[in-house]
Parts: C-alpha cells; sequence; structure tokens
C-alpha cells in the first residue's frame, strides 16, 4: 500500500504490511466500515476468521462480517437475527394472504364454471 | 434462565476461560455448564470481552434474548464462515420476493375473475381486501453480492425452513417458527 495505511491498520495505530490480510476488505477510504466490525468482533477475531477462508471468499465475508456487525450496533438485543423474525413473519402473511386468495380465485372460478 | 453460580459449578463460560466463576458472573445466567458448546461459539466468533462489553450496555431483562441472538449468529457464522446468518437473510428475503409476485399474479387473476363476472362477484367483507401489497415496516439494505446463488453457503435448504430454530419463545411471532428445521441449539 506504500505509505498508505488501511482502515484497519489506521485505526490499530500499527503499520500495515504487504500481506496485511485486512487491508484488501478494509480500505482507507471506509473507515467506518472497520470501526463497525471492530466494535462487534475484534480485530483478532475477523483477522482469524478470514485467515481461515480461501482468499477468494474472503471479500464476501468481510462484507457479510460487516452487514451483521451493522445491524447489531443498530439493534444491540437482537442484532440482524431481528430482520429474520421480521422476514418469517413477513412470509407467513404472505402465504397466508396468498392462500386466501387462492380460494377466492377458486370459488370464483367454480361460479363461472357453472352459474 | 439458568444459573451455574450455586455449589462449585462454574458456568460454561468460565469453564472455558478457566477462572473462578464468581457469584454474579455476567455470563453464568446465560451460559450454563450443560451446554458448553453455546459459549464455544459464542466466544470464537465475538470473543468473551465483547460479549461483557455488550451485556453491560444493556438492562438486565434484555440480555438473555441478546445472548440467544449473539449465540444463533455465532452458530450460522461457524456453520457457514463466509455469510452467516446473512445467507438466512438472503434466502428469506428471496422467499419474500417470490411470494410477492405469486400474491401480484394471484390478485391479478381475481381481479380478472371480477371484470370478466361482476354479477357473480363476491361482495368484499368489510375490513378485508386481496389486494394487500408486502410493505415491510423495517427494510434494511438487502445484502447483494455477485455469487451468492440461490441464498449462499449453507442455507440452501427447500421448502423455507431455516436449517436450525430459535431456541427461545418469541411471543410476537406465535408459531411463525414450526418451520424451523432440525432442531434448536
Amino acid at each position: 500500500m506504500g505509505s498508505g495505511r488501511c482502515a484497519a491498520c489506521r485505526y490499530l495505530r500499527r503499520k500495515c504490511t504487504d500481506d496485511c490480510i485486512l487491508s484488501p476488505y478494509f480500505p482507507s477510504n471506509n473507515p467506518q466500515r472497520f470501526v463497525s466490525v471492530h466494535r462487534i468482533y475484534g480485530a483478532s477475531n475477523v483477522s482469524k476468521l478470514l485467515q481461515r477462508l480461501p482468499t477468494h471468499l474472503r471479500a464476501e465475508a468481510a462484507d457479510s462480517l460487516y452487514y451483521e456487525a451493522q445491524c447489531r450496533l443498530e439493534d444491540r438485543v437482537y442484532g440482524c437475527v431481528g430482520l429474520i423474525f421480521l422476514l418469517q413473519q413477513q412470509i407467513h402473511a404472505a402465504e397466508s394472504q396468498l392462500i386466501k386468495t387462492q380460494a377466492e380465485i377458486a370459488v370464483m372460478k367454480s361460479q363461472v364454471q357453472h352459474p | 434462565m439458568a444459573s451455574s453460580s450455586s455449589y462449585n459449578s462454574p458456568c460454561a463460560a468460565c469453564k472455558l476461560l478457566r477462572r473462578k466463576c464468581m457469584p454474579g458472573c455476567i455470563f453464568a445466567p446465560y451460559f450454563p455448564p450443560e451446554e458448553p458448546q453455546k459459549f464455544v461459539n459464542v466466544h470464537k466468533i465475538f470473543g468473551a470481552s465483547n460479549v461483557t462489553k455488550l451485556l453491560n450496555e444493556l438492562l438486565p431483562h434484555q440480555r438473555e434474548d441478546a445472548v440467544n441472538s449473539l449465540a444463533y449468529e455465532a452458530e450460522a457464522r461457524v456453520r457457514d464462515p463466509v455469510y452467516g446468518c446473512v445467507g438466512a437473510i438472503t434466502f428469506l428475503q428471496r422467499q419474500v420476493q417470490r411470494l410477492q409476485k405469486e400474491l401480484d399474479a394471484a390478485n391479478a387473476d381475481l381481479i380478472r375473475y371480477a371484470c370478466n363476472d361482476i354479477p357473480t362477484a363476491l361482495p368484499q367483507a368489510p375490513g378485508t381486501s386481496s389486494f394487500q401489497p408486502l410493505t415491510p415496516r423495517n427494510r434494511l439494505p438487502e445484502f447483494n453480492r455477485r455469487n451468492i446463488g440461490d441464498g449462499g453457503g449453507f442455507y440452501q435448504v427447500s421448502g423455507g425452513a431455516l436449517p436450525y430454530s430459535f431456541p427461545w419463545n418469541d411471543a410476537s411471532s406465535g408459531d411463525i417458527n414450526d418451520g424451523g428445521g432440525e432442531g434448536g441449539m
């Protein structure tokens, strides 16, 4: 990175080496991204998580960690699990509504076919 | 809610951290010794000190749900190190979109039948409507990545069931978690 440190190393006030595992995923132009992830997981946990993954999957993993960290910062009690609950409720409501609508269609169809 | 600081039984956290489980241990009510894996996962993903900080920010009555949601997220991340819970969220968001399309199509059919057959159209009961689009009360940004596939990683299950159910009851969702899959944590 030359003289530029990644957001992680800048925040942690350390030298950003060429093989810094965090630098590809926490660029210096988005410091808030690392701050969020660090607050929830901690830099060393994130590094360990990424290190266990093949390189081509690390970007996705970093993004999903950031997403979950943001959810947890917005909802300290439920984090992204609150969203899972909400989606399940929406699915339940939509399925009920669909069944109801399909039943109404069936009634109308039978009325059309057998006036 | 189990408390393990009675007698000499350390909680799962203190057992893993190899320290004395003191009365008033913040982990003890939520990490009983009979469920060691719960703390193992949480510690692996979040770290004990981050969990302590989070719990200290919350009111006591909020902590159990917070720990359970952290445990859920941690287990999801252990099972799917790339996507964690986000895999489930993406899967569920796609289900919502699919159902919305089906509902739109069904409503369009209903309109067609109603228009073609106005004299015999069913009267709408007051307060009900078949034309109710889904409006999420609280929409967070969707997680869109290039290669997330059909829900991503671990969460490619059929029938809409999550791989595992929530371990605690949510009164507002009632029996929402009926299709919760292969058992709790």
